[in-house]
């Protein structure tokens, strides 16, 4: 059970880590490159952390590299959120919101586990995200603030992401913090900076939800191919 | 891009105790992202435990042209300096 808990974790850092990987050299400002591909690092750690774990907790000699190159994507367990494609500047910062202040909620929590590897991670990794959550923030409120033109951007790249938000607390078997109970605190955080920002929570019908069951969005099986191409091409290959 | 971001100058203290030391500069579209951008810019390695940023332009800098007005006549009067006393050991960073 466990061991799933942890690749979950583990997938949904992996793969964000890559799509934000997407935007060095091409955010507005090499400033913006920078900052992004230091989140997309801290992920990257936590990724490495919570892979290796699952690995070991689950017995059969896979390691971090194992998992995260020789999946397929219907093995994959992360949330459909960090798989969409990164959109415009505005789309990837109402996702880093979403994102960054689901998974503070989380590790917050999960510190005080009974399990002393996934407190560790959490503990360490809390205060990258409360980065990651304040960088966003910053962000959405000078967009939504900004002009009508960043305005509208902000206002859509929420609505674009909105559909994948329930996702993030729905029930997981065996998890150690429960999904549901980070709905209140993150609504919390989340409204109050959309609030500040002018910008309405969307009102979407749509509920997308399969990434825990490995049923993903197209979009996974590209971000795979680019980034298992390099270690399936050249296995044990290393720098 | 049709404008750029203005230009921030970033001082960096690397530990309670000392003083903020120019480290570079970079662009932010105002204060607060320009202290975040610092932080991702120049602190990533532990480098720091505070951040100051001003703007490029709020700086007023000697000319290249009073060069020697400014700072030959400094150059040949070692009595301005205190090389006569001797420094205890345990006075660090003075």
């Amino acid at each position: 059970m466990r061991d799933r808990y942890a690749l979950a974790l583990g997938d949904d850092a992996l793969i964000l880590a890559q799509r934000l990987g997407e935007w060095v050299a091409r955010a507005p400002e090499l400033e913006e490159d920078v900052a992004l591909a230091n989140i997309a690092l801290d992920l990257l750690g936590q990724a490495r952390s919570l892979l290796t774990y699952a690995g070991e907790l689950e017995g059969a000699g896979r390691d971090e590299d194992a998992l995260a190159y020789w999946r397929d994507d219907r093995d994959f367990r992360n949330v459909l959120l960090v798989e969409l494609p990164g959109g415009d500047f505005a789309v990837t910062m109402a996702r880093q919101l979403v994102f960054a202040a689901y998974q503070y909620e989380l590790y917050d929590r999960l510190r005080a586990s009974t399990d002393d590897t996934l407190a560790a991670v959490a503990g360490k990794a809390v205060k990258e995200v409360h980065y990651h959550r304040d960088h966003a923030t910053q962000w959405v409120l000078r967009l939504g603030d900004g002009t009508d033109e960043s305005h509208r951007r902000m206002a859509a790249g929420l609505e674009t992401v909105w559909p994948y938000v329930d996702e993030l607390f729905e029930p997981f078997d065996g998890a150690d913090v429960d999904p549901a109970a980070l709905r209140e605190p993150w609504q919390a955080y989340v409204g109050a900076v959309l609030a500040e920002a002018g910008l309405e929570p969307p009102a979407t019908g749509q509920h997308r939800t399969g990434g825990r069951r490995g049923l993903h969005t197209e979009h996974l099986g590209y971000l795979l191919a680019e980034m298992q191409h390099l270690h399936r091409s050249h296995p044990g290959a290393t720098w | 891009m049709t404008s750029q971001w203005p230009l921030w100058e970033v001082f960096v203290r690397a530990k309670r105790g000392l003083s903020h030391i120019h480290v570079g500069s970079l662009h932010a579209p105002d204060a607060a992202m320009a202290v975040r951008n610092a932080r991702d810019v120049y602190t990533r390695r532990g480098e720091g435990v505070s951040i100051w940023v001003v703007p490029s332009d709020q700086i007023t800098a000697s000319s290249p042209d009073e060069k020697d007005a400014f700072f030959d006549p400094a150059g040949d009067k070692v009595y301005r300096h205190p090389t006569f006393y001797e420094v205890p050991a345990e006075a660090k960073h003075l």
